[in-house]
């Protein structure tokens, strides 16, 4: 699968989209799904929540193992989604419309310290040798 | 360098994602692991369990070799082609293994140990043979691979991928085996479903598995493998018992023979140790995945998830845990996981077998 040009990837493989009213959606990879495998469970964090940069802030587990979700900037968190928390599936089908959780960034420029989708690409490449 | 079975090429054709399994490169799935669960509850699916070691106990004195080996009776097999699960224990009680002995007759018994444990446990069998029975020969099969087709339609499909083996292997009662040809062909598993374990050679595998595959036999990992044995109630080597647990606290106290006058490795630290702990099963009730080594609190004390998955058939996760020998069914507990302690209810297990939920 593609990796989306318009989203921007972190080491710990989400994705984040900055939107139109410039909120920053967040999600994990089509890359962090399938080194997981089926998902079973997951758990966004709650609305409200002011999180740093790389916190700890959600948790997706597949069959075989649990695995920590990070905030990508920091922010506040002002949605989550429950859909995706009643069917984890919704990940393994398409990693990229099961958004978990929407931030209000404490400053949007802070994504241009992530990285794009050339360079995301670069580093799955490389972790896998 | 992984070790690979006979059918690794088989996997490789079919883009399994492959794992180190006890350094075996294995299929973990083939797309999906839960789908391969359901399959296997609902239809047919095989699995390559070629890295399982068949060894053969061959020559005079295999049976009273065997009384002695492990803590199961060997006695209780008598006809031929029976099977007998069972622990073998070191002296301390420990289990340094568990394993299918199969009777073939009575100078050729044929034992199936875990791959991960192989070559400890030739090393320790062929120390008791050399001290009990130095006469007997103790042959490793790396020449053979295992195939397990598994599931309410497995027996149909098998029939319809080998039409000769129907007539010989269609009236196997559970747990017995028999000899076709140059296969060797079991009624048993670790799914919790009617099916075989085939054992055949090496050669002719992919061959079989071919069969197999045009015959609507779906291929499965060892993921479903393990979730599917969770649901059905069976221990896993080094994650519900190991050396450092006898099988009186592992759930396995029914293979374990302390009735007869037969003395066994390890019965001495059996009939002394204090059996204060068990095992049970336990079903989540709040959200979250059971995972093994989570701490459980109980009214009787401490214990540990020894395995803990999520099962596909109940839509909840589950586990196995070794408890505070007062904790009892029907009591609610809870499970720390992640900073939280969650509510889980200590239930009976089988959790799931032949297609439906039992809990």
């Amino acid at each position: 699968m593609s990796i989306p040009a318009n989203l921007k990837y972190t080491k710990s493989h989400e994705w984040a989209r900055l939107e139109s009213d410039g909120a920053v959606t967040v999600g994990v990879t089509h890359h962090a799904q399938d080194l997981l495998g089926d998902m079973v469970f997951v758990e966004n964090p709650t609305v409200g929540r002011k999180l740093a940069a790389g916190e700890e802030c959600a948790v997706v587990e597949s069959v075989k193992a649990a695995s920590d979700v990070y905030a990508p900037i920091a922010g506040e968190v002002i949605a989550a989604n429950a859909e995706v928390e009643g069917s984890p599936e919704s990940i393994n089908q398409d990693a990229y419309a099961a958004w978990m959780f929407r931030l209000k960034p404490d400053n949007a420029a802070d994504l241009d310290g992530l990285m794009d989708a050339a360079a995301y690409q670069a580093f799955v490449e490389s972790e896998a040798h | 360098m992984l070790k690979q079975t006979p059918l690794n090429a088989k996997h490789r054709e079919a883009n399994a994602k492959l794992v180190d399994f006890s350094g075996w490169e294995m299929p973990i799935h083939y797309g999906s692991q839960i789908e391969e669960h359901h399959i296997v509850r609902t239809d047919a699916g095989m699995f390559d369990v070629s890295h399982m070691l068949p060894v053969d106990v061959k020559g005079e004195g295999a049976r009273d070799f065997l009384r002695v080996l492990v803590a199961n009776n060997v006695d209780k097999l008598q006809t031929t082609g029976r099977a007998l699960y069972t622990c073998m224990l070191h002296e301390g009680g420990g289990v340094v293994d568990d394993l299918i002995i199969y009777f073939l007759n009575e100078s050729w018994f044929r034992l199936v140990v875990n791959a991960g444990c192989a070559d400890k446990d030739m090393a320790w069998m062929e120390t008791q043979r050399d001290r009990l029975a130095p006469g007997l020969a103790l042959i490793p099969r790396r020449d053979l691979a295992m195939i397990a087709v598994q599931g309410p339609n497995a027996a149909e499909k098998l029939w319809r991928a080998m039409p000769g083996m129907r007539e010989l292997a269609a009236p196997l009662k559970p747990f017995n085996a028999v000899v076709v040809g140059d296969m060797f062909v079991a009624r048993t598993g670790y799914t919790g479903e009617d099916g075989f374990e085939i054992m055949l050679p090496a050669k002719a595998a992919p061959f079989f598995w071919q069969a197999l595959l045009e015959a609507g036999v779906k291929p499965c990992g060892l993921g479903a493998r393990d979730t599917l044995r969770l649901e059905a109630g069976m221990n896993l080597y080094g994650q519900d018992m190991d050396e450092r647990s006898t099988p009186l606290e592992s759930g396995l106290a029914w293979t374990v023979d302390l009735k007869s006058e037969r003395d066994f490795i390890g019965k001495d630290a059996l009939l002394r140790l204090p059996r204060d702990k068990r095992l049970v099963g336990l079903k989540l009730l709040d959200r979250g995945v059971l995972r093994n080594h989570q701490p459980v609190f109980t009214a009787a004390g401490m214990g540990e998830i020894t395995s803990g998955s999520f099962s596909p058939t109940l839509s909840a996760s589950i586990a196995l845990a070794r408890v505070p020998a007062g904790v009892n069914l029907g009591d609610t507990v809870e499970v720390e996981i992640r900073d939280k302690r969650l509510k889980a209810l200590v239930v009976k297990y089988p959790f799931a077998r032949d297609g439906k939920a039992l809990v």
